[in-house]
């Protein structure tokens, strides 16, 4: 009997092995530490006292509604440029350079420019930035207006950067799914282009938009480079926060605070990524 | 004619910052125009040595990302398909948890280890980051990878091994492998992309990464900031741009998907 339960043992689940104890020590210990840290005093002892204080002190309710905020507004505005961004690009073979040089600047902008797309935006719009020479030049002096690249608007601009990109890697592959054959269909039996969008490609592609929109919406929320080399750690988003209260020049007793926004910003998070995962099933009705 | 309108509007809003950047970097601190900001990177002995400590993360993470996930990825197709929609589940997981929280777990963690695990772990970047940004890297990994090994006849590709006398590793690195080296390819592009990118981690526990570094330059030099910023857009984009050439094996579409 023992040889056969080794066997059994050394079966198909010894495979996965060294995958799941990665993933339990090197996620699950700083998710704990999260966690655990954020549900307890200094001293060890549970309390309640850390996440009260995100709900009940104004400076941290600020910041959680200007993250919302800022998350909302470039999600919108980056998911109908991007989604039109897409329209008009999708339509192209996708060995075309247009498409290449589109999806693969679109990867580096959504996925990894962070910090160089800060200084972009410095170069440009900053006090010594290009454009806002250009338009001293013709009598605009951006540097006597509100706008400056380090103030929130300017962080939503930049990470607008990031957002048009995110939302066409996301909708492309919806966009390709939508099939010739039913434009066909339905100009066959007499509808117009507009009715064709409003009764086949709108309610085929409405569950993928609504799910790209707000995959950027959680994008923007975790996101943090791009604001932090912009202004730094006194941004006035959750993350810019939860630096200042880590980074070890503030109480011990505030770092409880810090986890317990990060605990709040990872139920946002999944919050959105449950939504999403529900409409892209919807999406898949059609598509693919 | 809405198409050319809307790309020429990206074109202005995505080229113009690129375009901006390219100008103000070549005015070099002492007024003249120049590559002074540019070459700054093999003067400066600080900045030189965080790309290195960059570079060596993102080789680092790149190998153990592929040593641990294709094996993996392998295994659950061909003996454990019932928990594919699990370890699928389970990579891609890291995307709910902002690097910041990351960052702030590992802070606590810091904090709360006994001298043992500090010294083993946090002492040096190196062993203080790369666990970490395999982790983070596992959702690019695991779908490029999965789309790879998807679009092979892995069962008889195992089979024909076996029967010649593969063993498991002979079988991963010389028959799987060579078949699956696009997606291999993607998946180490992204990782690399992502450590020389990630900044908010490696800043929260005060390591000398290249794009801690390149912040701390905008403060003192923004010339500098900003040439080695068009440097690393370009550098990533060229690495992304190549990628969608690799390879034309069916699975091409697919791969390019992820893109």
């Amino acid at each position: 009997m023992a040889p056969r339960r080794r066997g059994t043992l050394r079966g198909p689940w010894v495979g996965i092995v060294p995958f799941a104890v990665y993933v339990l020590l090197f996620l699950g210990l700083p998710l704990y530490e999260v966690l655990y840290g954020a549900i307890t005093t200094s001293g060890g002892s549970l309390t309640w006292y850390n996440f009260s204080q995100t709900f009940s002190q104004p400076e941290y309710r600020a910041d959680f509604i200007s993250s919302l905020k800022i998350s909302l507004e470039t999600a919108l505005i980056g998911g109908f440029f991007g989604f039109w961004l897409a329209c008009a690009v999708v339509t192209a073979s996708p060995r075309s350079p247009l498409r290449r040089i589109v999806g693969s600047g679109s990867a580096v902008l959504a996925y990894f420019a962070g910090v160089p797309l800060a200084f972009a935006w410095i170069a440009t719009l900053g006090r010594f930035g290009e454009l806002t020479k250009l338009l001293q030049h013709i009598g605009i002096n951006l540097n006597n207006t509100s706008f400056t690249i380090s103030s929130l608007s300017g962080v939503e601009l930049a990470y607008i950067s990031f957002q048009v990109p995110l939302m066409v890697l996301l909708v492309t592959p919806a966009l390709e799914g939508l099939r010739p054959e039913w434009r066909e269909a339905a100009t066959g039996l007499g509808a117009s282009s507009f009715g064709y969008i409003r009764h086949v490609a709108a309610p085929v592609l409405a569950p993928a938009v609504i799910g790209a929109v707000l995959l950027l919406f959680g994008n923007a929320f975790a996101a943090y480079a791009t604001a932090y080399a912009l202004v730094g750690d006194t941004v006035q988003l959750v993350p810019g926060t939860i630096q200042q209260l880590l980074s070890g020049n503030v109480l011990v007793d505030e770092n409880g605070i810090g986890l317990a926004l990060g605990v709040e910003m990872i139920v946002v998070i999944a919050l959105v990524m449950i939504g999403y995962a529900i409409l892209q099933r919807r999406a898949g009705r059609w598509l693919q | 004619m809405w198409r050319v309108t809307i790309l020429v509007l990206a074109a202005i809003y995505f080229l113009g910052p690129i375009a901006s950047s390219i100008r103000f970097s070549l005015v070099q601190s002492n007024g003249k125009d120049g590559f002074g900001n540019y070459t700054q990177v093999l003067h400066d002995a600080t900045l030189a040595h965080a790309l290195a400590t960059s570079l060596e993360l993102a080789g680092l993470t790149t190998a153990i990302l592929l040593v641990l996930m294709l094996p993996t990825v392998v295994w659950v197709r061909l003996r454990l398909p019932r928990v594919a929609l699990l370890v699928e589940t389970v990579s891609v997981l890291p995307i709910v948890i902002p690097p910041i929280v990351m960052g702030a777990g590992l802070a606590s963690l810091q904090l709360h280890a006994g001298s043992q695990i500090d010294s083993l772990l946090f002492s040096s970047p190196l062993t203080a980051l790369t666990p970490f940004y395999v982790i983070l890297a596992l959702p690019f990994a695991y779908r490029s990878l999965d789309v790879g090994v998807r679009a092979i006849d892995l069962r008889t590709l195992v089979d024909a091994a076996r029967s010649l006398g593969a063993g498991w590793v002979t079988m991963i690195t010389r028959v799987i492998l060579p078949n699956v080296r696009t997606a291999v390819l993607t998946a180490a592009s992204l990782a690399i992309a992502l450590v020389l990118a990630e900044v908010v981690i490696s800043e929260l526990l005060l390591y000398d990464t290249f794009p801690v570094e390149l912040a701390n330059q905008g403060q003192e030099n923004a010339g500098v900031a900003v040439a080695l910023s068009v440097l690393s857009l370009v550098i990533t984009w060229l690495l992304l741009f190549a990628i969608t050439f690799v390879g034309n094996r069916g699975s091409r579409g697919r791969v390019g998907r992820l893109l």
